[in-house]
């Protein structure tokens, strides 16, 4: 339904960003479908409101008329237009729900899953290592940059060490809060190669302001060359291998709690 | 002869033989007018402040790290502390005392028509509870550790331990500095209510009732309905801050969204406890300079209450993506686009009482059409953040900033201007000047949609709030991007420049203003009967009685186009 309205939509957000994610295209259809409807609403009353001030501004000689506004026909005057935009409501809700099950409720069968944990201030992404599997030895662990395969389902499991975050990112049209204590999941599906900004959206801190990251969207060949390149054994730095150590001892607890 | 019969009103009336010292008459003075003064002086010296704070941050953002005149570099933790203190400021200090406290304290008895507030000392108090909170805030600044900022929502775990916001003494100082003022309110509005109920004047019924006083009124009720959950919150949050407990700790078997929905669920109804006595401004205005008869009373009145009601249940539309459990959105998304009806209700009747008039564009008109013309933007905007699947894109974005911008300026700044000058010959006695006044509304109005078109066009292009320096953000960094946030900081420039016009105008019309007379603008309503400025009690010797309702404008077969609520029926 959504990709066949697309094709008559003016694709505002499109404009200044790219739609990188599968769900984006849904998101910016309902963007537009409000934007037809409050600003047709918009500019009528706007337009009105203008032609009234215009119209009945004061002239020598000119008496003002006695309108209570409590007659029948008078308050149709104001309630017809609420059945309007009433119905307006309602067209608004119906693709809104729509797109909300889509995005937040229905969570797709995954085809690889990543785990988000924010800090103050920096983020850590925990990919599926050579393997696939999430939660083992081989994960490969980064700092502020995610690395994503393009047109795989993604499940992700996202997590706050200390206060509130916000996992935003706006080429995926996507947001999530994160809460210190839970683990909270989504998905994305990224169909788009490039690299974009990841922003923290909740306020955290001094230095939230730069508790940016990258999402580097990548085909097979080039995600499998950068896990290679990655992998503990390998390449991986100083930071990484500790970070890892202290990620371990962190799975053990949760583990055993 | 005269002068005895005076002098004996004078002993009736008041009991009391010598001219008030300078400290009862300014200071500890329990006279409603004094004290709606008080606030309004205070609220705008609070609104330089905040005024001060947008324009270092929205500098730093258009020259990011260069050196801002008046304060020098800014530091990411300094930002975060004037973001901070910006919002709080303008709402609680700015927003509610000029538009409820002020207004309301000073329209309330002269336009029902009684000499005081029924309880004129409680209001003292609030007053000066509401002076000691704005202090505290004050004091916070300058703490070890600086101002809190960790957001005016102050979201825990960040804003309940130090370990995290690094402002050890900002915190509190800013959370009991905020309840006090809440506190204040809450005395002021019970006061408000009391009065409008007990002490109108004769003849005076529900319907006969200004549609201002109805709407302070109902944004009372709202704010004691709604200020509890916040006051317990604030005072769990202060204990997690200083005596370690866990109300909000997830660890500690508390739970930091709870105090999300604590806060909203004030939050909300807070932003109709301001709009409530702007609308009722703007209808005051509108209906004397429109020379017209309210559209529609009665269905304004019960949209209000009905707005009123249905502010309670769309709290959780700022919470969308904070993981409550989505499927609340559905309940929150249907709420919320609902609400839009009752205030668009209340627009429309406000855009109707100007068919068949006959508009006379006084500055304070003036002002009150920008409210009108302004707020329906930044209402409309609000439903494409109460769709909660386009919110997950817009939520804590620009977009955002610029749609709640576009409803608390034309609240708190131009329908505050709108009722400064259209009560200032009240308040004062005389005139403010007219020319200087249009050059201040357009300078105004046109900076502030310069300021913030261009930030809904960053918002949609996915820019957050609160961040320092979007330069470190490759996607954000582009020239053009940042070109719209220098036009925007430009415009903010201009908008607090033509201020001083405002400043200087109000300032030497003390002085050098027009004389007013009792009614300068021919308007119907009781506070036009006492003399310019109001005495002490209001009307002198006999009070008004009412024998109709305060927009009869324009009425057919009248000579005069207006006829005073308290005008003797001729032919009785």
């Amino acid at each position: 339904m959504f990709d066949f309205l697309d094709r008559f939509m003016p694709g505002i957000l499109e404009w200044q960003l790219p739609r990188a994610s599968e769900y984006a295209l849904q998101i910016d259809v309902l963007f537009d479908i409000i934007t037809i409807l409050v600003g047709f609403w918009f500019v009528l009353v706007l337009g009105f409101f203008f032609y009234l001030i215009f119209r009945y501004r004061h002239r020598p000689g000119q008496k003002a008329q006695y309108i209570t506004g409590e007659t029948h026909k008078q308050k149709q005057a104001i309630e017809i237009p609420h059945l309007l935009i009433l119905a307006c409501d309602v067209m608004i809700i119906v693709p809104t729900f729509l797109v909300w099950y889509n995005v937040k409720i229905d969570i797709p069968p995954a085809d690889e899953e990543v785990r988000i944990v924010s800090q103050q201030w920096a983020w850590t992404f925990h990919h599926a290592g050579p393997n696939g599997m999430l939660g083992d030895d081989d994960d490969i662990i980064s700092v502020n940059e995610l690395h994503l395969k393009k047109d795989r389902q993604y499940t992700y499991h996202l997590e706050s060490r200390d206060v509130m975050h916000s996992f935003s990112v706006p080429v995926f049209r996507l947001k999530q809060d994160a809460i210190p204590g839970r683990v909270i999941s989504g998905h994305f599906k990224p169909i788009m190669a490039g690299e974009w900004d990841i922003q923290c959206a909740e306020m955290c801190g001094i230095a939230h302001g730069i508790m940016a990251a990258r999402v580097f969207i990548e085909t097979e060949e080039e995600h499998n060359a950068w896990l290679a390149a990655n992998t503990p054994a390998g390449a991986a730095s100083e930071f990484i291998a500790t970070n890892e150590l202290k990620i371990s001892e962190e799975k053990e607890d949760r583990n055993n709690g | 002869m005269a002068e005895v019969a005076h002098a004996e009103v004078g002993h009736d009336d008041h009991h009391d033989h010598h001219e008030p010292s300078f400290w009862s008459k300014y200071v500890f003075s329990t006279d409603h007018k004094m004290i709606a003064m008080q606030y309004m002086f205070t609220g705008m010296a609070m609104a330089l402040i905040g005024g001060f704070f947008a324009y270092v941050f929205r500098m730093q953002l258009a020259f990011p790290g260069a050196s801002i005149p008046f304060w020098g570099t800014l530091s990411p933790a300094a930002y975060n502390s004037l973001v901070t203190n910006h919002g709080t400021i303008m709402i609680f200090w700015v927003a509610m005392p000029v538009l409820i406290a002020a207004m309301g304290n000073f329209l309330i008895p002269l336009m029902i028509g009684c000499d005081d507030m029924v309880f004129p000392r409680v209001n003292r108090l609030s007053y000066q509870i509401f002076l000691i909170s704005a202090i505290v805030l004050i004091i916070s600044f300058f703490v070890p550790g600086g101002g809190f900022g960790g957001a005016w929502t102050a979201y825990p775990p960040l804003s309940a331990k130090a370990q995290y916001n690094a402002t050890p003494f900002g915190a509190p100082l800013w959370l009991i500095a905020v309840t006090l003022e809440i506190v204040a309110f809450l005395l002021g509005g019970i006061n408000f209510i009391t009065t409008v109920m007990n002490a109108r004047a004769k003849g005076m019924r529900m319907y006969d009732i200004p549609i201002i006083v109805w709407m302070i009124v109902i944004a009372s009720i709202l704010f004691m309905c709604s200020v509890g959950p916040l006051i317990a919150g604030a005072v769990m949050l202060l204990f997690d801050q200083t005596l370690g407990t866990g109300f909000f700790d997830g660890a500690a078997g508390g739970d930091p969204v709870l105090w999300q929905h604590l806060f909203w669920f004030f939050g909300h109804p807070e932003v109709y406890v301001v709009l409530l006595p702007a609308m009722g401004i703007v209808g005051e205005i509108t209906c004397t300079f429109a020379r017209k008869k309210l559209f529609a009373y009665k269905l304004i009145l019960y949209s209000t209450i009905g707005l009123g009601i249905l502010s309670f249940f769309v709290w959780a539309h700022h919470q969308f993506i904070s993981g409550v459990d989505p499927r609340a959105a559905y309940l929150f998304t249907t709420t919320t686009l609902l609400i839009s009806i009752p205030v668009a209700i209340v627009l429309f009747a406000y855009i109707a009482t100007l068919y068949g008039g006959s508009i006379r564009f006084t500055t304070a008109m003036l002002f009150a059409l920008a409210f009108t013309g302004e707020f329906l933007l930044g209402g409309v905007t609000g439903i494409w953040l109460g769709s909660s699947g386009v919110d997950v894109y817009l939520h804590d974005t620009y977009f955002v900033l610029a749609h709640f911008h576009y409803t608390f300026v034309p609240i708190a700044i131009i329908a505050t201007f709108a009722a400064v000058y259209y009560w200032y010959p009240k308040m004062f006695g005389r005139k403010m000047n007219e020319t200087w006044g249009k050059i201040h509304f357009w300078g105004t109005t046109v900076s502030f949609n310069g300021i913030f078109i261009p930030l809904f066009i960053l918002g949609a292009g996915g820019q957050h709030r609160r961040i320092y320096n979007f330069q470190h953000y490759p996607d954000l960094a582009g020239a053009d991007m940042q070109d719209m946030r220098v036009f925007a900081t430009l415009s903010l420039i201009v908008m607090l420049a033509f201020q001083v016009i405002f400043i200087v105008n109000f300032f030497v019309s003390l002085k050098r203003g027009e004389k007013a007379g009792n009614n300068p603008w021919k308007a119907n309503t009781l506070e036009w009967v006492a003399t310019s400025p109001a005495p002490h009690g209001n009307f002198g010797p006999v009070m008004p009685e009412v024998y109709r309702g305060p927009y009869e404008y324009s009425v057919e077969g009248r000579e005069e186009d207006y006829w005073p609520q308290n005008e003797k029926p001729s032919d009785s």
